[in-house]
């Protein structure tokens, strides 16, 4: 039996900008869910999420040791702070973008069960 | 590197350092940064304040008035701070020279002058600025060169790191203020001068960069921009502290705050702060050293207490990263709200005359954006919402290099008051002056930095 969640049940995250780079660090609470998160959270995914806001590469990078992935989304900030009409020019919001995604999350084992 | 030879052996390598952050910004608070100083028993309190825009706008003040360019708020933060400075026997290190370090100096004698505080002295650092040095050639990062991009340039800084602040820190005055310098380098500085470590000691350095990184941002690692009421809970964060590290010979550190601040320090904080504008975390770039964070440790190991270990560190690179600003013409806003019933179906009629009189019936081909805040703002490009509500406000925005088209879009919406839709009300507008930014690149000996130190 699997489950969907929002992603913001079981993380937190934060939003950064650097010109037209958003990143975005997202830290899963429970170890058990992290391979979850980092399964489904993809460049693909994020691209395909959110085709008109990001529209350059999207890197992902995992510190499994803290339950983090970092999201790195290049032109995804509609010009960056400086040219962005956007009222949040920083994409600071963006954190509760990725928030809004669901996961599927693994099944619990039959230790986590008992 | 003389200065830094003179460092051998450090100032007082056994014992642990005390640095604060007494604010991240331009426009950060001053109330717990007078606390902090107070309470903190601190050796350093570093104050960074300068953006990309924050930059560009010193060099503009500069400009129209050769005393100005340094931070608006630099007077009123050293009236508070100077005489606690000098009652706990802490330096003050801050950016707020920002384009004008030797104005802000003069500045912060004449401010200790009055305050009674004399033999003060104050050390600037000038040299970042090398507006001099690009010329039409040089190329951008984001693409083409200099001489390419659109509008005027109007400055460009070299972000310096230890290499030249240590020599202004080494003058041994109470307070050392600086142009641009990366960050994290404000911070890594003092433990270099504290411990003395060494200038290619990179696993030291980025331990002390991992320090600086953490608290550069001010709040950001005390509880500020984490808040989610009902999920992330932050006491008190109206009397929110600023962070404090307390950082042990080989860099390793505890990032706490003061007991009696609001605010949180924990696990989920500092983790949300270590990658804060962070892209891949094995390759943290500052002036000083490569940094990898890739496998720092964050452990909780008392109350708003949380150590951090585990940075590594490579050869600093060979260029200084540049930030270039430019003129960027005109950013105008205005704006009309309707609240009530078939609020948003009113909102969207004025947004569809507005659309139809500025790019239909004038013709303005210059960026345009109407936005429905409360339905579909912030993240409408992401392909959220809309969001039924009975309370919007239709925002109109341009960026233009005609102020008169500014001045016209702003004419428009006030108009859309008697001309559009029912009940449409609280129209505000305003033109601001745009800067935009770009990176480039600048050999490290094309910087010639200088110190001077000025006595109260």
């Amino acid at each position: 039996m699997s489950r969907r969640v929002r992603l913001y049940d079981i993380a937190h995250a934060r939003a950064g900008d650097k010109g037209d780079v958003s990143n975005v660090s997202v830290w899963v609470e429970d170890p058990a869910h992290y391979a979850a998160v980092r399964r489904e959270l993809t460049p693909e995914r994020i691209r395909a999420a959110f085709p008109r806001l990001v529209r350059g590469a999207v890197e992902i990078h995992a510190l499994p040791h803290l339950l983090g992935l970092n999201i790195v989304m290049r032109e995804a900030l509609e010009g960056g702070v400086n040219r962005s009409l956007n009222l949040d020019g920083h994409g600071k919001s963006w954190s509760y973008l990725i928030l809004r995604l669901e996961i599927e999350l693994d099944p619990p084992s039959k230790t986590r069960v008992r | 590197m003389e200065a830094l030879r003179r460092l051998e052996g450090g100032e007082r390598p056994g014992r642990v350092l005390r640095i604060g952050c007494g604010a991240g910004f331009s426009s950060d608070r001053l109330g717990p940064a007078v606390d902090l100083l107070a309470q903190g028993r601190l050796d350093w309190l570093v104050l960074e304040c300068i953006g990309e825009r924050t930059m560009a706008f010193g060099h503009r003040d500069r400009r129209r008035d050769p005393s100005a360019g340094y931070n608006p708020r630099l007077a009123a933060r050293m009236r508070a701070l100077l005489p606690l400075c000098r009652r706990h026997g802490t330096r003050l290190l801050s950016d707020m020279g920002v384009a004008n370090p030797a104005a802000a100096a003069e500045r912060t004698i004449a401010i200790a002058r009055e305050l009674g505080l004399a033999g003060l002295t104050v050390a600037w650092l000038e040299g970042d600025e090398v507006t001099d040095i690009v010329d039409r050639d040089t190329p951008l990062l984001e693409g083409g060169t200099v001489g390419e991009a659109e509008g005027a340039l109007l400055a460009a800084n070299a972000y310096l790191g230890i290499e030249h602040l240590l020599p202004a820190l080494l003058t041994g005055a109470d307070v050392v203020l600086t142009g641009r310098v990366a960050d994290p380098s404000l911070f890594l500085a003092p433990l270099v001068l504290h411990f003395g470590w060494e200038a290619h000691d990179w696993e030291r350095l980025a331990a002390g960069t991992l320090v600086g990184h953490l608290l550069e941002c001010g709040m950001q690692v005390t509880g500020g921009y984490f808040a989610d009421p009902g999920r992330k809970e932050v006491p008190d964060l109206a009397r929110c502290g600023y962070p404090l590290a307390e950082v042990g010979p080989d860099g390793e550190a505890v990032v706490t705050k003061l007991a009696s601040a609001g605010g949180r320090v924990s696990a989920a904080t500092v983790k949300e702060q270590l990658l804060y504008e962070v892209h891949n975390p094995t390759a943290y770039v500052t002036p000083d050293v490569i940094a990898d964070f890739s496998r720092v440790t964050v452990e909780e190991v008392g109350r708003d207490r949380v150590r951090v270990a585990g940075a590594r560190g490579r050869p600093r690179p060979e260029r200084l990263k540049v930030t270039l600003a430019f003129d960027g013409g005109w950013l105008g806003e205005a704006g009309v709200s309707y609240a009530g019933i078939n609020a948003v179906a009113r909102a969207e009629l004025a947004r569809e005359i507005l659309r139809e009189r500025l790019l239909g019936i004038h013709g303005l081909r210059c960026p345009l954006r109407f936005d429905l805040i409360g339905v579909d703002s912030l993240h409408g490009t992401a392909g959220v919402g809309p969001v039924r509500t009975e309370d919007v406000r239709l925002r109109v925005a341009c960026r233009t290099r005609e102020r008169e088209e500014a001045e016209l879009v702003l004419w428009e919406t006030e108009a859309i008051l008697t001309c559009g839709p029912a009940g449409g009300g609280g129209f505000r507008g305003r033109i601001v002056e745009s800067v935009t930014t770009a990176s480039s690149f600048v050999a490290r000996d094309a910087v010639h930095a200088r110190v001077e130190v000025l006595e109260a």
